[in-house]
């Protein structure tokens, strides 16, 4: 029995892979049967994961050998995937039905990549890294091309596969070449190795080379170029789980990986930080222009906000942490409504997925019009919404690193940026009606509901997330 | 007589890992051939951590690179299925005709 509580860290990610195994049984039993109570089980799953999580407190606690490790950082990140993910297939029931695509396989691999998200986050050495790494992608590769019967899909899916196995090849690279010049593969070891001062050229080679690997995954520019492609091909609701859990992930993952694994070199690595988060917010801004698919957009959006996210890790401070996981945090709420209202543009004789198609919508259901328009004020950073104070954070601590060219790039390209969001809303508002399109859904119109409270209501809630996400950031300053 | 030492065998590692990066990008012929770059790519990784593993006389590199193999063998079969599934809409699985989604 005391063998079996050595290991309560590691239940949340037990429950999920149990559960995803019996989902897989289910699955295969149940035959062409419907696939809503699955779906159902694995938000259930997520739940009982998120509470297990929550339930878990104190400092850092690491089990085999210091290769998975729990702290007040891993817990918050953990809800907030969680949270993404559980979201992500609600959101799905509508858009499942409406394109015959009820299959027990996406429950299930939703359920591995989450699984695979939790591993990374909470990973501590390089094997973890590269295993959950690995769980996460290769479930999310398949689910891209989960359509089968649409070409737009399995492209997205190859690109998908072809770009993240390349990313892989550079991450492992560059994870063989820290483990060979400093000996070790744990993140305090290779810390201690690093602290010392023998910094070998190889090393920094490693750690650029991994570095892109992870660079990918949040898309950031150089190594964004899979982002557009994939949000389009891919089913909504899956480009709507893309865009929330794995963001999430692997940002946590490479805040652990730099401040945990190289804290002694950072000058070094925040250079690269900052050309990353430059060239994300203004390709992120001008390449949103000229869109016309609204997940296209959406894509160019997320890389944009990726960059102001790396702004608060570029400066390097707890503050600065504490700005990234607000940010994240804001992201995912702005994001999932935002996808619940894409989610909505459908028509009788399907989904429309054109930025022309929303041309009057306030004409036709005000309500949503105004909810979508919140969320695009928000996503652009205009006070008082949450979309604001996540970009006052970072930018904040940006300027009190000392980091002036970083903050007035960012606050310029987020000008840039309100341009496109505010087009959209003009098109809302002012245009000629399109065709009206089917009434919402009750789960997307609760997710809408719940984006628009927080979005507006930010000011009111902000006091417990913040000392929450201070506390998660000072479980990586000790 | 020179002496096979850790230099050579990162060379040689560092040389394979190039050349599946530019198979990737080069190859403008056939899918597959990306897959077997990508294969290359991670045989390279793995003389790497072999080599280190023994210069540094640990076992963790050899423990990874056994990691990295079946890990390699899943994307693989992911990989392949994935063009099986490309191939049944288009019947072709030209890199140059990969074109649907510009921008």
């Amino acid at each position: 029995m005391t063998t079996l509580l050595a290991y309560v860290p590691i239940f949340p990610e037990a429950v999920l892979a149990i559960g995803a195994m019996a989902l897989l049984m289910a699955g295969v039993f149940r035959g062409e049967r419907t696939t809503v109570p699955l779906n159902w089980f694995a938000v259930g799953l997520f739940a009982v994961a998120a509470y297990l999580v929550i339930r878990q407190s104190g400092g850092p606690v690491s089990l085999f050998n210091g290769s998975f490790v729990v702290d007040a950082f891993t817990r918050f990140m953990k809800v907030l995937t969680l949270i993404g993910s559980a979201v992500a297939i609600i959101m799905s029931f509508g858009y499942m039905r409406e394109v015959r695509l009820e299959k027990a396989e996406y429950p299930v691999l939703i359920v591995f990549a989450t699984l695979g998200m939790l591993m990374m986050i909470s990973a501590n050495d390089l094997i973890a890294l590269y295993l959950g790494l690995e769980l996460q992608s290769l479930s999310l590769y398949v689910i891209a091309a989960l359509r089968r019967d649409s070409m737009r899909s399995s492209e997205a899916g190859l690109k998908y596969f072809v770009l993240g196995a390349l990313s892989s090849g550079m991450l492992l690279y560059g994870c063989s070449l820290i483990y060979g010049f400093t000996g070790s593969i744990s993140f305090p070891a290779i810390a201690a190795t690093v602290a010392q001062g023998n910094v070998a050229l190889g090393l920094i080679f490693g750690l650029v080379f991994l570095m892109a690997g992870l660079a990918f995954k949040i898309s950031a520019v150089p190594f964004h170029m899979w982002t557009p492609d994939v949000y389009e091909g891919a089913p909504t609701p899956v480009t709507a789980f893309f865009a929330a859990g794995p963001k999430i992930a692997a940002m946590a993952l490479l805040i652990r990986v730099l401040l945990m694994a190289f804290p002694s070199i950072f000058p070094q690595w925040q250079q690269i930080l900052v050309f990353i988060s430059i060239a994300s917010m203004t390709l992120g801004s001008f390449a949103a222009i000229g869109q016309r698919n609204i997940k296209r957009l959406m894509a160019y959006s997320s890389i944009g906000h990726m960059g102001f996210a790396l702004i608060g890790l570029a400066a390097g401070t707890e503050q600065g942490v504490t700005g990234i996981i607000l940010y994240l945090v804001i992201y995912l709420v702005m994001t999932l409504g935002t996808f619940a209202c894409i989610l909505s543009m459908r028509r009788s004789d399907g989904m429309v997925e054109t930025i022309d198609d929303l041309a009057g919508l306030a004409r036709h259901n005000l309500p949503m019009a105004f909810a979508l328009m919140l969320l695009l004020f928000s996503l652009a950073g205009i006070p008082p919404l949450a979309g604001f104070f996540a970009k006052y954070f970072v930018f904040l601590a940006a300027i009190q690193a000392g980091l002036y060219p970083l903050a007035i790039i960012g606050v310029l390209s987020s000008a840039v940026a309100a341009f496109y969001y505010l087009w959209i809303i003009k098109l809302m508002f002012f245009d000629e009606p399109a065709d009206r399109f089917e009434p919402m859904l009750g789960e997307l119109k609760a997710v809408l509901i719940a984006a628009g409270i927080f979005v507006v209501g930010y000011l009111i809630i902000h006091a417990p997330l913040e000392a929450a996400a201070e506390s998660a950031a000072k479980a990586l300053f000790y | 007589m020179i002496q096979v030492g850790l230099p050579h065998y990162l060379t040689v590692a560092a040389i394979l890992f190039t050349l599946g990066i530019f198979g990737i990008f080069l190859n403008r012929k056939n899918v597959i051939i990306i897959l077997m770059s990508i294969e290359l790519m991670l045989l390279a990784v793995n003389i790497n951590l072999v080599a280190f593993s023994f210069y540094l006389q640990d076992l963790t590199g050899q423990i990874f690179a056994i990691f990295v193999l079946t890990v390699a063998a899943s994307e693989a079969a992911i990989g392949l299925a994935i063009v099986l599934v490309y191939f049944r809409h288009r019947g072709t699985i030209a890199v140059e005709d990969i074109n649907m989604m510009k921008g």
